[in-house]
């Protein structure tokens, strides 16, 4: 159901690797260590700034892509990579967006499943890739019945 | 705790097992995360879903298990951090954390990660290569 929208990609959107946001989050996963979340701590370390968590980018806006709505409800996330550049520091603009990679259908037990990969990017103020995050998402038959009607 | 740069096909990091899974850590990942996913939070929709209770991010899981290489940012950072979700993780499961060096090169180091619960199954599994630029 999304075979068409495979290449299309979103429009970039401007994130901010908020202070306050990285605290939260790096709280929300029990990892509130100096190096994210100390001032004093992130300007003595090799990095000269705090930095965040290799998951954070799971809380950026990568946009909108034309042909692909997604429910909100129902989706089975299989598998999540990310590969870094250089860590995110805390404090900059990380320009985002993202493309689908492939859609792909499949038989199986519980009816036909569809499979959607998606491969986030982002980039910073110079125009550099810091991370790319690839994504796989299971849409189960019930969720695709669900859309269709 | 010694350096990573140390480590050696076969060596491990020092586990961390979490303790039991409560409604509020996946409250908390929530608004951390802008996932607001009602299966995560709200038992009527986790059963409509038809899970018998509310289950966690995978992406908390995968959060938490990066929480080993934490201690080693002075020497390196995660250049790849790979997953597969292979199972579900409900409230009150214990989940263990671990690392094991797979292969070591000059500037890079690979491990085996995964996250396991109470019955020693695992829920996440992938790996991790942190690089030593």
């Amino acid at each position: 159901m999304f075979e068409d929208a495979i290449g299309n990609l979103s429009n970039k959107v401007k994130n901010t690797v908020e202070r306050g946001a990285v605290r939260k989050f790096a709280d929300a996963i029990g990892d509130a260590h100096p190096i994210f979340v100390d001032e004093e701590a992130g300007k003595t370390s090799r990095y000269g700034r705090n930095i965040a968590p290799p998951t954070f980018p799971r809380v950026f806006d990568y946009g909108e892509i034309a042909g692909l709505e997604l429910p909100n409800k129902g989706l089975i996330h299989g598998e999540q990579i990310y590969h870094y550049e250089r860590p995110l520091l805390v404090g900059e603009d990380i320009h985002c967006w993202t493309e689908v990679k492939d859609y792909k259908e499949k038989a199986g037990k519980s009816g036909t499943m569809g499979i959607l990969s998606l491969e986030g990017k982002g980039e910073d103020q110079g125009g550099n890739l810091v991370f790319r995050a690839e994504q796989v998402v299971i849409i189960t038959e019930a969720v695709r019945r669900g859309m269709e009607a | 705790m010694s350096a990573i740069v140390e480590k050696k096909a076969g060596d491990t990091l020092p586990p961390v097992t979490l303790p039991p899974v409560t409604r509020l850590d996946l409250i908390k990942y929530a608004g951390a995360s802008g996932d607001y996913n009602p299966i995560h939070t709200i038992d009527d929709e986790a059963e409509k879903a038809g899970l018998p209770g509310i289950i966690a991010h995978g992406m908390w899981t995968m959060g938490n298990l990066a929480k080993l290489f934490t201690p080693y940012y002075e020497e390196g950072f995660i250049e790849t951090y790979q997953i597969r979700f292979r199972g579900m993780v409900f409230l009150d499961d214990v989940i263990s954390l671990q690392a094991n060096v797979s292969e070591q090169q000059e500037d890079k180091i690979t491990f085996d990660v995964s996250a396991k619960n109470q019955k020693d199954e695992d829920v996440i599994k992938g790996k991790v290569v942190f690089s030593l630029d």
